[in-house]
């Protein structure tokens, strides 16, 4: 927040200035405008977010500005001039050169955007050659430079790996590299670090942020993240079905929200200082709030203190053989179980490395930690989908892990289990509707018989999770995001289960849609009195919903604790890496 | 990379194992008595029995399969009955008819099929996208011998372009000295214009023939392959970067899509090789599918057993090739390797 970037005083000439636009798109069901008169405009050197939820247009605003919108959408009305360049008029030609060149944008989930079977460094010579930065002798040597500029360390090798061969967070780098190749005046950065984990987030949007101001360059950040928006950018604009809702300075965003909906997205935005029923809606919340405090008396005597613990995991251990580390020789081939020379690396990963915790009854204990710290790994074990390599998992005093995993889903106890998943789209069969998914497990182990008992009792689960009941003969594609989590969670408790593992359930979800599912889950644990297996990535939501939380690190539990006690005075210095990590929006 | 051609390689010996073993337990599987019909309709019940001991038919399976193996380990894949010659010398000389006829009407084919996948793929709904989902479905729904004498009827029969479907060249012409067997490639090397274009004429319909039908299969993969590449997130970031369409088109697009393509590939050259047999003798074309008809008609198993053996080395070696030039196209192969 340079001198130059004061907010509220935008140079005289913005850099671009977008006017009244209006983006239609032609569906087989008419004409669909998903950006309605948007106007938006950003100075030299500023830093604009565009902030909404899943469907509010802010993609397709900048898809427009660079005018790669798919076939099927045109921009109908508005203007967008770019340093004086009429994008809507400019021909096709011009605005090649524009892209890349002066504008250019990074995306989300960087390893797709990168072309997968192309080395690296050969996709950022494309750039530069296509804009004339570079010819054929200096290519190499100038995408050496800039994979060095964004922090690639040993950049002439890295020069020639193929995306499959780095990680999430290299891949951003790469993806930034293309984009600041050539030296543009404004970069648009879609959701960058949407899918990357916090502390990678942070590197990323602190990388950005600086190699940006170095040029002297105008960045939009387009995010659901309202924290991330206010903490990295100077004026914030919310958008919500199309339209611009509001703009302001990123100071008063948070602290006095305008429009009805920038509250809404403010109260819903899980941060330190709050409980579950604050991130409702105000008049939702307060009804809540009474119901949660009658019930909550309820709930403190579910979670017996006295009573063995429901769940107790001890030394838990999980192999994984390594994939041949020295490329694999041909010899290799014929001595597959031949042993190992003593020099080699252990021939086996250890994704879970001797982890010991207990899950009381009506607990919720959240399990957290970045990609690769084994969370997923022991959620699946104690889940009894995957077969432990050593350790116990007593699950009500009885050794499910000596159970193996395939005859598991055959016994009475798989009730007792039950999980909801991650991904709400992915993990409903297309071709069954919401009824028939709801009743899957009823069917396999429910004591409902009959299609009469087995659909009363599918509607009985569905208005416990809020599903309205003329939707239960939809299919997945015809519900929203929140509408399909619904599902996966009245399928999840559809068997009276006592543990239920939650893997991100709300990862995929707006942040209003998480609020409600949140409070949701929050309500049927009290009302069914069940435990929680919380795994999450994001801590600020495991503060909401859990009563402990385990921080994992390379398959060990760094800290465990009660929640107010690990996020708030955390003891290790891995947990105070995660919780610095998240953007601190400015109050 | 050359580790991976190695394992491949490793790979394939187990499948021809298999062909070995397989192709002899057909052949015995078949139905008819060789040694009835090597005798003659009018011959005695010891005359057949007579011929069943010097043909080692009275031996037990595996003393049998024992000596079909060591012969062919000294490329010896018996005497056809009918005509009378090593099946070895019949397949090498009607291999390279129907392997140059196959190869030409599959090269004919991605060169028309590719190209026209990849125009309807970037233009969806225009014409020749329309012009491409016509001919494919005509393609698949023809059968080749339907097609071949359409041909034949047009273009030499009616317009009198295309000469006698009577074999690879005009009884005019002597068939150039054998290098490879290919007539194309043999007449070249022999500096003999005049025979090249010959066997050229007798080439274009029956290749042309295997090309509309293979043409499908190909055309409907690029444009599908396509299609879906072109939708993929870093073709969005080729475009958003300024990069030509070109560029965007054939490195990012093309390359990705190949992938299937090059599956699709392996598999329309097997079904060739099956159509094969009809076309050679809608053409009269001396090749190895005639020869296993006629062989298979007259319960004569050596030629039937060469055959197959012949066509499943192939298709191993095919494979082999597929996955090679699969590893070359996509660098994750190669690790995985």
């Amino acid at each position: 927040m340079t001198a130059a970037a004061i907010p509220n005083a935008p140079p005289e000439v913005p850099l671009l200035d977008v006017r009244d636009l209006t983006v239609e798109f032609s569906t087989r069901r008419g004409t669909v405008q998903a950006v309605k008169h948007v106007d938006v405009t950003v100075g030299k050197g500023e830093t604009v977010a565009i902030v909404g939820e899943s469907g509010s247009g802010k993609s397709v605003t900048s898809y427009a500005v660079m005018r790669i919108l798919d076939r099927a959408g045109h921009i109908a009305n508005g203007t967008i001039t770019f340093g004086g360049v009429d994008v809507g008029k400019a021909d096709e030609r011009n605005m090649r050169d524009l892209r890349g060149r002066e504008i250019s944008m990074i995306f989300q989930n960087p390893r797709a955007a990168l072309n997968p079977i192309r080395k690296v460094g050969h996709q950022i010579e494309d750039v530069l050659r296509q804009h004339a930065q570079a010819g054929s002798d200096d290519a190499k040597t100038k995408a050496i430079a800039i994979l060095e500029q964004v922090r690639i360390a040993r950049p002439d090798e890295r020069y020639h790996a193929f995306p499959f061969e780095l990680s999430g967070g290299m891949c951003q780098r790469v993806v930034i590299a293309l984009a600041l190749a050539c030296r543009p005046q404004l970069l648009i950065a879609d959701e960058p670090t949407t899918g990357l984990d916090v502390t990678t987030q942070k590197t990323v949007m602190d990388l950005v942020v600086e190699l940006t101001r170095e040029r002297g360059m105008s960045t939009i950040l387009i995010t659901h993240d309202l924290g991330l928006a206010a903490a990295y950018c100077d004026r914030v604009v919310v958008m919500e079905k199309g339209r611009v809702v509001e703009t302001a300075n990123s100071h008063a965003i948070f602290s006095a929200p305008n429009h009805p909906y920038t509250r809404k997205l403010v109260r819903a935005t899980p941060r330190p200082g709050v409980t579950l029923t604050d991130l409702l809606p105000e008049d939702d919340a307060v009804s809540r709030s009474a119901l949660r405090k009658a019930s909550a008396i309820n709930g403190a005597a579910h979670q017996g203190a006295g009573e063995p613990p429901l769940l107790v995991v001890d030394n838990l251990i999980k192999e994984y053989p390594r994939k041949d580390v020295n490329g694999g020789s041909f010899a290799g081939l014929f001595k597959r179980n031949g042993a190992a020379s003593p020099d080699a690396p252990p021939p086996v990963f250890r994704a879970v490395d001797g982890i010991s915790f207990s899950v009381r009854r009506g607990e919720s204990v959240g399990l957290v930690g970045e990609s690769g710290c084994g969370k997923s790994t022991t959620s699946t074990m104690v889940m009894r989908l995957i077969d432990k390599t050593d350790g116990q998992i007593l699950f009500d005093g009885e050794d499910i892990g000596a159970i193996p995993a395939r005859q598991f889903a055959r016994l009475p106890l798989r009730k007792r289990i039950q999980m909801v998943f991650q991904d709400p789209t992915e993990s409903l069969n297309p071709r069954f509707t919401a009824a028939r998914a709801i009743a899957d497990p009823i069917l396999r182990m429910g004591d409902e018989k009959g299609t009469k008992a087995v659909r009363a009792r599918c509607e009985e689960l569905a208005t416990q999770v809020g599903l309205p009941l003329d939707l239960l003969d939809r299919f997945p594609h015809q519900l929203s995001g929140g509408q399909k989590a619904r599902i996966g969670i009245a399928r999840a408790i559809a068997l009276k289960p006592e543990l239920v593992i939650l893997d991100e359930p709300t990862a995929a979800l707006d942040v209003s849609v998480q609020a409600v599912v949140l409070n949701l889950l929050q309500d049927l644990k009290e009302q069914l009195g069940m435990s929680y297996l919380f795994v999450s990535h994001d801590l600020n939501v495991v503060r909401l919903l859990c009563d402990r939380v385990i921080v994992m690190q390379a398959g060990r539990i760094v800290e465990e604790g009660p929640t107010e006690q690990v996020l708030g005075a955390p003891a290790a210095a891995y947990t105070r890496e995660l919780l610095s990590a998240i953007p601190h929006p400015p109050l | 990379m050359l580790h991976l051609i190695l394992k491949r390689t490793a790979l394939a010996i187990p499948s021809l194992i298999g062909v070995v073993i397989v192709t002899f337990l057909l052949t015995r599987a078949l139905p008819g008595d060789p040694a009835a019909y090597f005798a003659g309709p009018a011959a005695s019940k010891e005359a057949i029995e007579q011929i069943r001991v010097a043909l080692g038919l009275d031996q037990p399976l595996i003393v049998q399969f024992g000596r079909y193996v060591a012969d062919l380990a000294r490329g010896d894949l018996g005497n056809s009955l009918s005509t009378g010659l090593p099946v070895a010398t019949e397949i090498r000389t009607r291999l390279p008819a129907s392997a140059e006829l196959t190869i030409l009407g599959l090269l004919v084919s991605i060169l028309i099929a590719v190209p026209l996948g990849i125009f309807a793929a970037t233009n969806p709904g225009s014409i020749l996208d329309h012009t491409c989902r016509i001919l494919t479905t005509a393609g698949v729904s023809l059968p080749v011998f339907f097609t071949g004498l359409i041909l034949v009827y047009f273009f030499y029969y009616q317009l009198g372009v295309a000469p006698a479907p009577l074999g690879r060249l005009d009884i005019f012409f002597s068939p150039p000295p054998r290098v490879t067997g290919f007539f194309l490639i043999d007449s070249l090397i022999a500096r003999d214009g005049e025979v090249f274009l010959a066997s050229l004429k007798q080439l274009i319909l029956p290749a042309a023939t295997l090309a509309i039908f293979s043409l499908a299969p190909i055309a409907r993969m690029t444009r599908a392959s396509m299609l879906a590449v072109l939708g993929s997130e870093f073709v969005r970031t080729a475009r958003a970067s300024g990069l030509s369409p070109g560029t965007v088109i054939v490195t990012y697009a093309f390359r990705n899509a190949m992938l299937p393509v090059v599956t699709t590939l392996g598999m329309v050259f097997s079904f060739l090789l099956g159509a094969n047999v009809l076309v050679e003798k809608v053409f009269a074309w001396p090749g190895i599918g005639s020869f296993a008809v006629e062989a298979l008609i007259a319960s004569d198993f050596a030629p039937v057993q060469g055959f197959v053996l012949t066509m499943a080395v192939m298709y191993v070696v095919l494979n082999l090739l597929i996955d090679i030039l699969y590893g070359l196209i996509d660098p994750r192969v190669r690790i995985e390797a």
